[in-house]
């Protein structure tokens, strides 16, 4: 099953690029960071006018957890997603993080948008820079970006310009931004839904792994059921602004894809998302 | 896209023409555009020689070249040429940067643009050429005269298309600045101005357009030296071979201008898919 592991970068018969397997951690988690923030939300309401998105969320993420919410279209997830990384206020109620000890922290999180928004006219390493907030282009801010790159597996790729990867390349550069300032709260807005159905297993995969490997608290939103199901711990459902269902999902790392008990989950959150 | 642009990067080498057609086309890519221009003049020329053309209203391509040749050890040449030179720069620094600022400002605050954008549009309407005897009238026909005039030529192009541009920023990538701490000059340095660019490229190339027109016509009708006066002086004593110079020079101080602001686009614009064919091959 994990016949190729190493060799970042493998090319089809064309010579062109496809996305690698990331079917085992590189480097298995090296317990350099303490495991992400905890983030404890209480009543978090946000209404657009008279339209009320979120009607009162209540959520205990623990540090380090891999939370996915899935839900319709309009349920609120990326509004959450959007008040939990500063993004917009919200119109009632708070959030508040903490590190693993319970002490409390200042935010330091980053997201990964559905798409890419890299900048086309600087490189892929510079666009990685970017992660790191004021554009200084020391050795060791460069150093750090290369790190991350090759994190994504695409250090060959440093001095492209972002318009000549692959949409599943792109995002992993967009990736590697996020991941470049090590941040301790990492959101997803949908990151894998632009994607074909096959680089988006091999993503899943990638995503997977470097949480394992950087302990981050991993927020991800998604309209995938199975998506979520193989990467979270846990899944709530939003429908009309509230948690409808919040389960957690006891599969142990690696996961095998298409077991009867990760079908069983998903007709779970099915039924709660369609309200059955 | 990038399975096109890969495949041509690997798999096509296997087949490719005989290096023997691959070596010879960019010669001829360097050298087609000019074979209308060439060909024309050369046809030109045998008419005037067999006597097909009056000499007196339009001169040869070789009465033209010789009177060049005559200005050009005279000084007078380099001297016109360098009065309008300096006068197309000098409208263009004028009008340019503060069109350019405007746009900016325009593009980026809600405020300016209430307050400016209504005022220049209206200024716009008016052909800057209709000015003329309002500006003889202020300033005589000094360079104070030709500067105006070629400023508000520039002006507009560029103020618009930089507006444009500012405004057509994709608010994903300055919503992603933001995320990652970007700020005022920062945000704008790495996102807003490279994303503005190429729309403040064609704003440019317009303007510089309208910078030849204006100075010629401005130097015709009010000026005691330049490439224009030369022109109409010569007029007077029908002189057509330098009044025709006059063009000539005319066509290639445009070309030249255009020539710059190319490798300019290209020296900035290397990440836009439209110039990545011309750096790649």
């Amino acid at each position: 099953m994990s016949q190729i592991i190493e060799g970042p970068r493998r090319t089809n018969v064309w010579g062109k690029d496809i996305e690698p397997d990331y079917l085992e951690p590189r480097t298995r988690a090296k317990g350099l960071r303490s495991g992400g923030h905890a983030i404890s939300v209480r009543g978090l309401e946000k209404s657009f006018g008279d339209v009320r998105v979120l009607r009162g969320i209540d959520l205990e993420i623990p540090a380090g957890q891999f939370l996915a919410v899935v839900g319709k279209s309009g349920c609120g997830k990326s509004t959450l997603l959007r008040l939990l990384t500063g993004l917009d206020e919200p119109t009632a109620g708070e959030f508040a993080f903490s590190d693993a000890g319970g002490k409390p922290v200042p935010p330091n999180s980053r997201i990964v948008f559905q798409e890419p928004r890299l900048l086309p006219w600087e490189h892929v390493l510079d666009n990685v820079t970017v992660g790191l907030g004021r554009g200084v282009k020391s050795g060791a801010v460069r150093e750090q970006a290369r790190a991350a790159l090759a994190e994504v597996q695409l250090t060959e790729k440093a001095d492209e310009w972002p318009g000549r990867l692959s949409g599943g390349q792109r995002q992993r550069v967009a990736l590697a931004r996020a991941l470049v300032s090590q941040p301790d709260f990492l959101a997803l807005d949908e990151p894998l839904g632009a994607l074909d159905a096959l680089t988006r297993i091999t993503m899943q995969a990638l995503v997977d792994r470097v949480w394992r490997e950087q302990g981050f608290t991993a927020l991800f939103v998604t309209h995938d059921v199975g998506e979520a199901v193989a990467l979270a711990d846990r899944v709530i459902v939003l429908d009309q602004g509230k948690i409808a269902l919040d389960i957690t999902v006891a599969v142990s790392r690696p996961r095998e894809r298409g077991t009867a008990e990760a079908a069983g989950i998903e007709r779970r959150l099915l039924a709660a998302i369609f309200g059955s | 896209m990038s399975l096109a642009t890969d495949i041509g990067k690997t798999a096509i080498p296997a087949v490719r023409f005989p290096s023997r057609l691959k070596l010879r086309r960019p010669k001829l890519d360097a050298v087609a555009p000019f074979l209308v221009p060439v060909g024309l003049i050369v046809l030109w020329q045998i008419a005037s020689s067999l006597g097909l053309i009056g000499n007196r209203l339009m001169p040869a391509p070789s009465q033209v070249l010789s009177a060049g040749w005559e200005k050009l050890i005279s000084g007078e040449l380099a001297a016109n040429i360098g009065v309008s030179g300096l006068r197309a720069i000098s409208g263009l620094l004028v009008g340019g940067s503060i069109s350019f600022l405007l746009g900016l400002a325009n593009g980026l605050s809600r405020t300016s643009f209430t307050l400016t954008d209504t005022t220049l549009q209206m200024i716009r309407t008016v052909p800057n050429l209709a000015l003329i005897p309002l500006v003889i009238l202020w300033f005589g026909i000094g360079e104070e005269a030709k500067l105006f005039l070629t400023s508000l030529g520039v002006f507009f192009p560029i103020y618009l298309n930089t507006l444009h541009g500012v405004r057509t920023v994709d608010p994903q990538l300055v919503e992603m600045g933001q995320v990652y701490g970007m700020r005022g000059w920062t945000l704008f340095r790495r996102v807003i101005l490279p994303s503005a660019l190429p729309s403040i490229f064609v704003g440019l190339r317009f303007a510089l357009g309208i910078m030849w027109l204006t100075l010629i016509v401005a130097e015709t009708l009010s000026a005691n030296s330049g490439i224009g006066h030369m022109a109409m002086e010569a007029r007077e004593f029908m002189l057509t071979d330098v009044v025709v110079l006059a063009l000539v020079i005319y066509a290639l101080l445009g070309k030249l201008a255009d020539i710059a602001v190319r490798l300019l686009e290209r020296a900035t614009l290397s990440w836009h898919p439209a110039f990545q064919a011309v750096t790649r091959s």
